[in-house]
């Protein structure tokens, strides 16, 4: 394994960083005017790594040849599935974001070079196999999202979103450095493989604690109770196209990185750690449902839906089995596409002047005034709230499924009673769109990549996608086999 | 017929239709929706005149892989056959009853062609998913059409009767994961004969029971019917009463019963003291309503009731008794919440006071009302008396004590029943604008009379529709067999009397 292989796998991170840096010359050269060209370009940068990760999910590579710079990372298919998706996700936030940054004059070429260093740093979170290589991931990550909460620097709640983000988010790094310094302590090795082998023999109880710690500084990221509650408020408070970023593409990261520590470096002792993570599910679909039902402000609403829909993705991971990855993949996979179908519909509400919207008032019988907007919101809607025919359904068959077949019943029906309690919710925003008298405020114009990109959400969601659930379901399992596989 | 889809197509039919519904203007909606109901109904017809009664168990199979998990399996026997009969006769109907509706009529008609596609599909499905999948979506529309073109009180009525029916559901749907590892299978026919450990069966039929006591619906869950039936349109209301209540029914009969036979029998009683309680309650409930829809909407709890004693008699009279049962009052209820929209269209109340003595200025009405209000009680000649008489029989035979308090029920029926129409049709005409109606449309004469037709057929030679059920209910019979439980009534047919012999008028001839 010299040098010249471990490059040649890494070809998709290395053209994200490159036209990164190239980017950033363009922009601090470039000024505000630069911010169209760059962020298409960015667009471009994205797609063509795109590309060239799908042939490696294709073929459901695995095994030593997908190792790269002596274990650093690992480029196998589940991490190529996981990229696909926050390629898709923030190549989706770079379309949309340049029509609403110039519609409040706030357009900078920053913002696409942020969203492509955070790819990137996305990228290694889902490929490492090193506990080093997954913190330098997450920070890269981390640091760009930082900025990207605080965007509007002049709007008193983006800053508050970007500060609380930060301290909150450098907290739980610490916790997850404390967490992997114990670990190495105690098993004597960073690499993933290395600690699954020294834990077969037993679990110390530093060993132990720093599972917990690492799974605690994780649980924040992927905003899972009792980690949750800083999400709310940055949601709320960032720019709507950071928003939709925050919610599709880090998650998507952090709930693969997350997968890829518990399965292979704590995947000797599942016992260690799946009741945590049975917990965190429950709780997180619980006080996500809960926590919905009083907000008035959209954007608040979708935070506590996300953290809703962790919840059940975190039943997908409790079950620590091939199909329970398999599962989670699959999830996230129409997750990501209700996300970004549901935060592009916010984006498209704002008034004559180009305002933004984002309270239920605003949207009062939109589907008199704007049928089309209001139809697709009712599908994501739908959707989310798990009814079939819509795929959010499929998600949810697949996640109890397989905590089924791991004998997870009573985690099962109590995470599938609760997922009731998120269906009010979402029908409060089918009453409000459908039921209710409109106050026709919502008049804005959208432009043709906003409408392009919620007829593609809301077509993944549709039931046309069961179509697709067969070569979608053998793409996820053999991305999950890789998880499994001993190296 | 063989290689022709047919259930495939009926799927499709009003897909399409929905579709071209969604994006039409008003007018080419009304069109469209009753043209493909009305291609439904003649498939429909086309299914039932090329059902083999007698032939094989699951007639019409189509089996195609498209999905992961699961398959697009469809395939009917006698019982579906005739829920999709009773389906697709009232589509159209439902859709000229719609005349009133003004409002987004695209979408109206598109909402109802979806949910035909759905309830067909629910009665055709042979996988464990894809009949889930069916039987849930039909909360979509249903949730839209009593949310968007409902009444006053609509908005409490669509939440509730979404939260409800959701809330019962996702606890089967586990339950379906369970049995689809367990059986290695999501086949339904070859769950129907798989024996669960009846430990299992215990939890299973619960979970299932949570779906359907609450579809069906039994009481005490039932809370959600009156309130959705008043606020839901005309429509809305027969497709709820018509259709959508007789998948509870369907479930257990399909489900609960050949899949979980020990837990049934287990379970029994519990269903029976929920059964006569409802009977009797609801009935009394009924007697006192000042609306009518919510009268007749309490009294489908009453006869629901009297479908799941028949259903769980575990014999062959019971079982056919609450299949009649329920396509009669599919048909029935289905009819009266009609009559209650024509004069709801005339005068917009519902109030029961405010009409009185129709019989004078709207005698075709009163007719019509007179004899749907007759077979809601069960008069004979009508399609009620076959089906609560073939349950009862069969209750009679497991406990003659359930038989006497659900045959209260009958009698409390015709006393709601009867003072409905007394007070409706009879008597003075106090209210000037209510003696004004003009009588029946021609538009109203279609809708009644293919219901009236109906009826009195299933009255008088329910063998046409007994004859397709009947191979169907005996091999679940035979299913049953085994956990039947020992009844109280003791009925066997005593020694003939010895016959007497005349020794003198016999040897008489001889000399």
């Amino acid at each position: 394994m010299d040098l010249t292989s471990s490059l040649g796998l890494v070809i998709p991170e290395l053209v994200l960083a490159l036209s990164g840096l190239i980017m950033l010359l363009f922009a601090a050269w470039g000024g505000n005017d630069a911010a169209r060209p760059v962020s298409i370009a960015s667009c471009v940068a994205l797609g063509g790594a795109f590309f060239l990760v799908a042939p490696s999910v294709c073929m459901g590579l695995s095994g030593a040849d997908t190792i790269a710079f002596y274990g650093q990372l690992r480029m196998d298919a589940f991490a190529g599935l996981a990229k696909l998706m926050i390629y898709a996700a923030a190549g989706a936030v770079l379309v949309v974001a340049p029509a609403y940054f110039d519609r409040i004059k706030a357009s900078r070429p920053e913002f696409a070079v942020l969203v492509l260093f955070s790819a990137l740093g996305m990228s290694i979170m889902v490929s490492a196999t090193d506990l080093i290589s997954l913190y330098i991931g997450l920070e890269l990550t981390s640091l760009a999202s930082y900025v990207l909460a605080a965007f509007l620097r002049d709007d008193d709640k983006s800053a508050e979103a970007g500060l609380k983000y930060f301290v909150l988010g450098a907290l739980a790094s610490g916790i997850l450095l404390f967490g992997s310094s114990l670990i190495y302590g105690f098993a004597g090795t960073t690499s993933f493989g290395g600690i699954n082998v020294a834990m077969a023999d037993g679990l110390s109880g530093g060993l132990l604690m720093g599972v917990i710690f690492v799974l605690a500084g994780l649980a924040f990221k992927i905003s899972a109770v009792p980690f949750h509650m800083w999400t709310p408020d940055v949601y709320e408070g960032a720019p709507a196209p950071v928003t939709m970023f925050f919610a599709s593409a880090p998650k998507v990261a952090a709930v693969a990185l997350l997968a890829r520590v518990s399965l292979e470096a704590f995947g000797s002792q599942p016992f260690a750690w799946q009741q945590i993570v049975g917990f965190a599910a429950i709780a997180s679909i619980v006080v996500g449902a809960l926590g919905a039902i009083g907000q008035d402000n959209i954007k608040r609403l979708l935070a506590f839906s996300s953290i809703n829909n962790v919840g059940f993705i975190l039943i997908g991971l409790a079950t620590a089995s091939v199909a329970g990855a398999s599962a989670m993949l699959v999830y996230l996979a129409f997750y990501t596409a209700m996300t970004v179908g549901s935060f592009v519909a916010v984006m498209m509400l704002k008034d004559a002047e180009g305002n933004p919207l984002e309270t239920f008032g605003d949207i009062r019988g939109l589907s008199s005034t704007q049928p089309a907007l209001a139809w697709c919101l009712l599908l994501i809607m739908f959707s989310l709230a798990g009814i079939p025919p819509l795929m959010g359904f499929y998600g949810k068959l697949v996640v109890f499924q397989a905590a089924v077949e791991a004998d997870l019943i009573a985690l099962a029906a109590v995470g599938i009673a609760a997922s009731v309690i998120g269906a009010f919710y979402y029908l409060k925003f089918i009453k409000v769109m459908f039921f209710d008298e409109a106050v026709d405020r919502a008049k804005g114009k959208s432009d043709v990549a906003h409408w392009a990109l919620l007829a593609i959400a809301t077509l993944v969601i549709s039931p046309v996608a069961w179509l697709g659930t067969g070569w979608l379901g053998g793409l996820a399992d053999n991305a999950a086999a890789t998880l499994f596989f001993a190296g | 017929m063989s290689g022709f889809p047919i259930l495939s197509v009926m799927l499709l039919v009003p897909l399409l239709g929905a579709v071209a519904c969604f994006f039409a203007q008003a007018q080419m909606a009304r069109t469209v929706a009753l043209v493909a109901t009305l291609v439904n109904l003649a498939l429909g017809i086309v299914l039932w005149a090329n059902y083999d009664i007698g032939g094989d168990q699951w007639q019409f199979v189509e089996r195609a892989n498209l999905f992961a998990g699961f398959q697009w399996a469809l395939g009917i026997d006698g019982i579906a056959l005739m829920l999709i009969m009773l389906s697709v006769f009232l589509m159209p109907i439902c859709i000229l009853a719609s005349h009133s509706i003004e409002k987004r009529v695209g979408e109206y008609m598109a909402a109802f062609l979806f949910m035909e596609v759905l309830m067909v599909g629910t009665f055709a499905a042979q996988d464990l998913f894809l009949f889930y999948i069916m039987f849930e979506a039909g909360l979509i529309p249903m949730y839209l059409i009593i949310g968007i073109w409902g009444g006053t009180d609509r908005i409490y009525a669509s939440y509730k009767f979404f939260l409800y029916t959701l809330l019962g559901s996702v606890l089967m749907f586990i339950a379906m994961l369970w049995m689809a590892r367990e059986a290695g299978t999501t086949d339904i026919p070859t769950l129907m004969q798989y024996d669960f450990a009846p430990s299992a069966q215990t939890w299973l039929w619960l979970a299932f029971f949570a779906s359907f006591a609450v579809k069906m619906p039994m009481w005490p869950v039932h809370t959600w019917l009156p309130a959705a039936h008043v606020q839901a349109p005309t429509a809305g209301s027969v497709i709820l009463a018509g259709v959508l209540l007789k998948l509870g029914g369907y479930g257990f009969i399909r489900f609960s019963l050949p899949m979980f036979p020990e837990a049934s029998v287990q379970f029994m009683w519990l269903v029976f003291a929920l059964s006569m309680v409802a009977v009797v309650v609801t009935s009394l409930i009924a007697l006192v309503q000042h609306d009518m829809k919510k009268l007749i909407a309490y009294s489908s709890v009453a006869h629901m009731a009297i479908v799941t004693v028949g259903l769980f008699a575990f014999n062959v009279q019971g079982l056919e008794g609450a299949m009649i049962v329920m396509l009669s009052h599919g048909l029935v209820s289905g009819a009266l919440f009609l009559c209650v929209g024509i004069i709801y269209d005339r005068l917009h109340t519902r109030e029961i006071a405010r009409y009185g003595g129709l019989s004078i200025n709207m005698p075709k009405y009163a007719l019509f009302f007179l004899l749907f209000t007759m077979a809601s009680i069960g008069l004979p000649g009508t399609s009620g008396f076959v089906g609560e008489f073939l349950s009862l029989a069969g209750i009679y035979q497991v406990s003659s004590w359930v038989a006497f308090v659900c045959t209260t029920g009958i009698i409390l029926g015709a006393a709601y029943m009867l003072y409905l129409y007394r007070r409706v049709c009879f008597g003075e005409q106090t209210n000037a604008d209510a003696a004004a109606m003009p009588d029946l449309t021609l538009r109203e004469w279609v809708m009644l009379g293919p219901i009236a037709a109906a009826v009195l057929w299933m009255g008088v030679y329910p063998e046409s529709f007994l004859a397709p059920m009947r191979a169907d209910i005996a091999a679940l019979d035979a299913r049953l067999a085994r956990v039947k439980p020992e009844g109280d009534a003791r009925l066997w047919i005593g020694e003939a009397a010895p016959v007497q012999i005349d020794e003198h008028a016999a040897h008489g001839g001889a000399h």
